[in-house]
């Protein structure tokens, strides 16, 4: 399986050289450049010359990708015109809140999503199964930032029990219990938030999974040996239920990534998402090139860790 | 035959699914016992109840859509009117079951050795290593070479064969006295099938269960069966042993499942055919003889009312006394001529 792994890590290479491209050739496309922001109509043109020429704007485009790809080998993305400041340290930053951020959603979107998919699908057609499909729908037709509003508003300005902006109060030393408790106080809005948007195709997709189990052949089987109708459930309904959920969590945490840009944005929260919205609208051409990049890599990223994870719990697949 | 004691005696047994608001009896109105030491065969056409029959017996029917009436009579106790849960006492461990499709009826993300074992979990009072011990053991006794290995795999390593070997583990991990057996060689090869028949009969002659085999393929039935039950449309048509049913088949339906065409004494001979499939279970008349139109050919006067089982020789049943007025190719006329001559 190591094999495997190495091989498919190899196979992004490719990949990633072909986004690169990509991202780099629309970059150039992108109308204006970082400086357009930065100076008047007043400004001399020559000035302008002096600083694209400095910043190796005027160089041909491959020379200009080949630069862009050796530094971000070194992990150097160039400086962000903004934060003036290095764009992979920066980057670097966002991504460790985004991460703490994501993890909460999933932790907080499958503690609620399983228990209620687990319901409605053992309880079929009851009353409880109704409510749940309510919920589910519900849920489901609400816009992200709609819902992320009333709880921003609601939770955070009316009731005031969270925070409304930010990760961390700045009284905090980093590493101290209080620092970590007071970054956690900080998370629990938007990924609440986040996770009850994610929770519709997990309860939805649990459901139909112990629904059609039920009918299965193997069930029957496991009924015929006079076991406990909760032990048909625990070992073999729900065991093959949550297969398909457990192979998805790869694409879940990628489907985060890219669900984040908005919550992030609403609830202030200083990620990945909320910078690359900063950085687009203010044109910071390194910073958007390094974090698309970053999100290609890890939807790579996570489609391999959908494939691990169905390997582990599915013994009739083998990753070849 | 070996005689011996009554096993299983169902009484009127109906059997029916909800469909809508009512209830359409798949089942209707089965009579049957079983004995010790038989092997008892169920044959007809698919869609005429045979798996229905099974499950009943079993209770393994979805409970919120069927309905179960009449008497499975089991050491005194109606399995008829028994609850999930006390059927779980007798499931497994009284009786077994082996299902038709061993791709599909073992669990795909178990092993092979605790599939086996968690019927002993609960009918046994085995301890881990002596429940793993019977695992090899059964898994030797079925014919599965390389017990140790094939108890750590899945199923999907193993062939349709092995798999139907496994099945026929799990039904007998805890020596059940009766055995079901739906179909068990309808999804393998041919060769497969004799061996799983040939495994079949010794295991009952091992431990004297009574089997009910279900099958439509009549030479299953030949090379197995103790005692044959035809069943048309949710009832028995025609019952005896496995000897008499050959030499003698009775009823139109019988014949007509040997291939034989019956004939009446008419002289359009193309007229003389069953026509038409089984009807669904929604469709089927629910008074007066459910097989009349299919020998639409048979005069109105031929067809009793609500045709009952007779016992024309002993141990030999048959549905209604229409076979008095067929004759089959090469059978002697002139007896038949006299009987519809008297009708
Ligand atoms: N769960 C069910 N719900 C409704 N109808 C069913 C169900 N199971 C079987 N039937 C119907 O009952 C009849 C008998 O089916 P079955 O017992 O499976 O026949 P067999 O095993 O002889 O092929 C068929 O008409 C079938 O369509
Ligand atoms: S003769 Fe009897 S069994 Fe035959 S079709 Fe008529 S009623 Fe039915
Ligand atoms: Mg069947």
């Amino acid at each position: 399986m190591w094999k495997t792994i190495v091989r498919r890590f190899l196979i992004m290479i490719p990949q990633l050289f072909v986004l690169s491209l990509i991202i780099f050739i629309m970059a150039q496309f992108m109308p204006g450049d970082p400086f357009t922001g930065a100076i008047t109509p007043e400004t001399d043109p020559a000035r302008i010359e002096e600083l694209r020429e400095k910043n190796g704007l005027n160089d041909p485009w491959y020379q200009q990708y080949g630069r862009w790809v050796g530094n971000a080998f070194q992990g150097e993305f160039g400086m962000s015109y903004t934060f003036k400041r290095d764009a992979g340290s920066l980057i670097g930053e966002r991504a460790v809140n985004t991460f703490w951020l994501s993890l909460a959603s999933v932790i907080i979107l499958y503690v609620l999503a399983i228990p209620l998919g687990v319901l409605a699908g053992r309880y079929h057609n009851s009353l409880l199964d109704r409510a749940i499909i309510l919920y589910s729908f519900v849920s489901y037709a609400i816009p992200t930032f709609i819902l992320a509003l009333l709880f921003l508003f609601f939770f955070g300005y009316t009731l005031g029990w969270f925070p409304t902006s930010g990760s961390v109060d700045i009284k905090y030393d980093p590493g101290t219990f209080g620092y970590i408790m007071n970054k956690i106080y900080h998370i629990l809005l938007p990924a609440t938030t986040y996770a009850i948007l994610g929770t519709t195709t997990v309860i939805q997709y649990l459901r139909s999974e112990i629904i059609d189990a039920k009918g299965q052949d193997y069930v029957r089987t496991a009924r015929s040996k006079g076991i406990p109708m909760r032990k048909v459930y625990s070992r073999h309904i729900f065991r093959n239920s949550l297969l398909p959920i457990a192979a998805f969590i790869g694409f879940t945490i990628t489907g985060l990534l890219g669900g984040s840009i908005f919550i992030e944005t609403i609830f202030g929260y200083p990620g990945m998402g909320q910078l690359f919205i900063s950085s687009i609208l203010s044109r910071d051409y390194s910073v958007i090139t390094a974090l698309v990049m970053l999100y290609g890599f890890l939807a790579l990223l996570g489609s391999l860790l959908s494939d691990i994870i169905m390997s582990i719990v599915d013994p009739r697949i083998r990753i070849e | 035959m070996r005689t011996s004691e009554e096993l299983l005696k169902i009484r009127d047994l109906h059997t029916g699914f909800r469909i809508g608001d009512a209830y359409f009896d798949a089942v209707d109105g089965v009579s049957l016992t079983l004995r010790e030491n038989e092997i008892l065969a169920i044959v007809g056409e698919s869609g005429c109840g045979k798996s229905t029959l099974a499950t009943s017996i079993i209770g393994l029917h979805d409970h919120n859509k069927t309905r179960v009436q009449g008497e499975i009579l089991y050491k005194d106790k109606n399995l008829a009117k028994m609850t999930e849960d006390d059927f779980n006492d007798i499931r497994g461990l009284e009786i077994g079951m082996i299902f038709q499709d061993p791709l599909s009826a073992l669990n795909p993300l178990m092993r092979i050795g605790e599939q086996i074992e968690e019927g002993l979990i609960y009918h046994t009072d085995f301890n881990k290593e002596k429940r793993q011990a019977r695992v090899l053991e059964l898994l030797n006794q079925v014919g599965i070479p390389n017990p140790e290995r094939v108890a750590r795999q899945f199923p999907h390593q193993l062939s349709g064969g092995m798999r139907q070997r496994v099945i026929i583990a799990i039904a007998i991990s805890c020596k059940p006295k009766i055995i079901i057996a739906d179909e068990p060689t309808t999804a393998l090869d041919v060769t497969i099938q004799a061996q799983i028949l040939d495994l079949l009969i010794d295991l009952q002659k091992e431990t004297g269960a009574g089997i009910i085999l279900i099958t439509h393929d009549l030479g299953v039935v030949a090379e197995v069966a103790d005692r044959v039950a035809v069943m048309y449309a949710g009832q028995i048509i025609e019952l005896a042993s496995v000897e008499e049913l050959f030499a003698n088949p009775k009823h139109p339906y019988t014949r007509s499942l040997f291939n034989s065409i019956p004939q009446m004494n008419s002289e359009n001979e193309k007229l003389n055919v069953i026509e038409g499939i089984v009807p669904s279970l929604m469709k089927l008349p629910r008074h007066g003889c459910r097989f009349a139109p299919r020998i639409s050919w048979v005069p109105e006067s031929a067809h009793e009312t609500e045709p009952q089982l007779h016992e024309i020789s002993e141990g030999h049943f048959v549905r209604c006394s229409c076979h008095e007025h067929f004759y089959f190719k090469g059978e002697k006329e002139d007896k038949h001529h006299e009987l519809y001559a008297n009708q």
